[in-house]
């Protein structure tokens, strides 16, 4: 039970993978065909980022191998909650203490996942702009946007 | 200068592509693209070139290899990417009169610019060492595609990009998801590091979902039949240029990735003895070879008949991968190549009845031998390459896949290639026999031949299939050394 809890954010994704796979696959209306294409791209997005997380990490920030000053500038600009920015100050101040000798004492959570992401997310931005407009000149030359009507009229001409 | 060639290859056309949109005027912007498609074609003779001295590796922005992004060039890319430019270089030259007709003068600096971005990517997907940056170059090569596929004249155009881009975008998606497993797997992105250290890890199921989303992915890309559906609508109502440049590059840039996540990435141990993906995939080669042919032969649209041809084509190239020795891999790439200058040529000539008679519907097209009699024979002759006469390039692909057929002793596989010709023939003289020895049709009196513009980079492609047909140092020979040095990577990797 606890496995099947604590992979919620796994089961999440496969529910929207599918959730989105369905509808490209049953939809006959291009519109909701494009929503489901994209709810299929999020549950990737999610995925990524799940894999990203470590346990305990923190948002990956370098802080605390600087003075004083720049540290509280970073620690700033940190887009953390309110736990994570006291857990990071924390821990800043704790490589501080111990200055001149570079501390890495915090568990980051991988970067890199995220990062692919946000190039994935572009793509898939880029997929459903190209396909709203194609929708956009089939609704223009059929006057509809449900395929089985398009196809109806594609057999009689 | 020399150093940078690899990454040029690259970023000239990506350079261009947002350039020549803003420049706008179609002539100049024409006269640019054929200029940097040329250029390009340049770049990749001299890589190929030097590759007698041993493969190059570039690291991108001087980040050291695993962590920053490798273009990698050895034989196998470099061919690759050679025919790539080549066609799309000899097309582009081809394309101006063409394109004129067939698309609306207000979008012909978007046509061009977007054409460029579509040869980036596939270049791209050849030369990148690096996992992620395959999907990248893969969506920007679909992408563009999608909108090159519908400029097409017919309202059905916008439909059939559609449709693609639905798939396409499930199959890309697919493919992002088995590279995000191999991520989870072994925590870096560049494909020879994948490859090391998936050697250490025995086999776990991980590993299998994303071996099976990543080859369903880019089974999808490759329209192996059963998952073709998109592409004889997407090749049928295209404009010619968009079809021509399509049909001869961009499957088979999938295969050569396919041919990588294979040999490269994972191990043909694992594909084929851990999982019996050859026999799947010969099966799916073979179903697919005579299903797309016998389906070619009931068209009654010339495009969509070379379409069908296509999906059957596919399953040679797979045939060939599927062998996983020296000599079925030497047919597999050897075919790549081929088939490239066969379907170019042949769908370059149907660009060029498009032009002249307006319909490529086989009933219009009755009688155009007399009118026109250099296309047509230009389709005679490409025809002969793609049923595999000797003399003529597909001859060669296909005995080297014979061969090795019969090397390995797989009778039924190799009777059932030279059926499978014989459909070809039927469909290829189907065709022959309405451009010569039917009655002409109203369309076809009136026409005249093509221009020469159009005439002569068709008769060099299809000169090319004669010419490689006789002579294969350059197209088997190295195929033959791209297959060795792949072979001999997976075996080093299986020392160490």
């Amino acid at each position: 039970m606890t496995d099947f809890l604590g992979l919620y954010n796994y089961w999440i994704v496969i529910f929207l993978m599918m959730t989105g796979f369905y509808i490209v696959i049953a939809r006959e209306n291009l519109i909701k065909t494009i929503i489901g294409l994209n709810i299929f791209q999020t549950s990737v997005f999610l995925l990524y980022i799940t894999m990203g997380k470590v346990t305990n990490g923190t948002a990956p920030i370098l802080t605390g191998s600087h003075s004083g000053e720049s540290h509280g500038a970073e620690s700033h600009g940190a887009e953390g909650h309110g736990a994570e920015h006291g857990q990071e100050l924390h821990s800043a101040a704790e490589g501080h203490l111990e200055s001149g000798v570079e501390v890495v004492t915090e568990i980051y959570s991988n970067p890199i996942p995220s990062v692919l992401m946000l190039t994935a997310i572009v793509v898939g931005i880029a997929t459903t702009a190209l396909a709203l407009a194609l929708v956009v000149r089939i609704r223009e030359e059929y006057g509809t946007i449900e395929e089985d009507e398009i196809l109806e009229m594609d057999r009689n001409s | 200068m020399i150093e940078q060639l690899p990454v040029l290859v690259i970023v000239i056309p990506l350079m261009a592509a947002p350039l020549f949109v803003l420049i706008g005027n179609r002539k100049l912007v024409l006269l640019l693209t054929q200029l940097v498609c040329w250029t390009v074609f340049g770049i990749t003779v001299s890589l190929l070139s030097r590759m007698q001295y041993g493969p190059i590796s570039y690291e991108l922005g001087g980040w050291p290899s695993p962590y920053g992004i490798v273009y990698n060039v050895d034989y196998l890319s470099a061919f690759v990417m050679l025919f790539v430019s080549g066609l799309g270089a000899i097309v582009i030259t081809y394309a101006p009169k063409s394109v004129e007709r067939e698309v609306h003068h207000s979008k012909h600096s978007l046509f061009y610019a977007s054409y460029l971005l579509c040869m980036t990517g596939l270049l791209g997907m050849c030369i990148t060492g690096d996992l992620f940056n395959v999907f990248v170059f893969l969506e920007i090569s679909s992408l563009s595609s999608y909108a090159l596929i519908s400029l097409g004249k017919t309202r059905r155009a916008p439909l059939a990009a559609l449709h693609y881009l639905i798939i396409g975008t499930v199959g890309a998606t697919f493919f992002l998801i088995g590279i995000g497993l191999l991520y989870q797997m072994t925590g870096t992105l560049n494909m020879a590091d994948i490859a090391s250290r998936l050697q250490a890890i025995e086999s776990s199921r991980t590993m299998l979902v994303a071996f099976a989303f990543m080859t369903v992915g880019l089974f999808i890309k490759m329209a192996v039949f059963p998952l073709h559906t998109w592409l004889p609508n997407a090749y049928t109502y295209a404009p010619s240029v968009v079809t021509c440049f399509i049909a001869a590059t961009a499957t088979k840039v999938s295969v050569y990735a396919f041919i990588r996540l294979i040999y490269v990435i994972f191990t043909p141990q694992f594909a084929f003895e851990r999982l019996p993906l050859d026999s799947a995939l010969m099966a799916f080669s073979l179903v697919g070879i005579f299903v797309a042919s016998a389906a070619a032969i009931y068209q009654t649209n010339i495009k969509r008949l070379l379409a069908y041809s296509s999906v059957a084509q596919i399953g040679y190239m797979l045939l060939g991968i599927s062998m996983s020795n020296v000599g079925g891999l030497t047919a597999g790439i050897t075919h790549m190549f081929n088939h490239a200058l066969i379907k170019g040529g042949l769908f370059m000539v149907v660009g060029c009845f498009a032009l002249r008679i307006g319909s490529l519907k086989l009933e219009d097209l009755r009688g155009a031998g007399k009118t026109m009699p250099l296309t047509s024979f230009a389709w005679v002759v490409g025809g002969l390459g793609l049923i595999g006469v000797p003399m003529t390039a597909g001859f060669v692909s296909k005995w080297l896949l014979l061969t090795s057929a019969l090397s390995l002793e797989l009778w039924p596989v190799a009777v059932l290639m030279l059926l499978s010709s014989l459909l070809a023939v039927v469909y290829i003289w189907r065709v022959v026999e309405i451009l010569y020895f039917s009655p002409a049709s109203h369309l076809a009196k009136t026409a005249k031949e093509a221009p020469m513009a159009m005439l002569i980079p068709t008769y060099i492609v299809i000169g090319f299939t004669i010419v490689f047909g006789c002579w294969t140092v350059y197209s088997a020979g190295i195929a033959h050394a791209a297959a060795e040095s792949l072979l001999g990577i997976t075996q080093m990797g299986g020392v160490q």
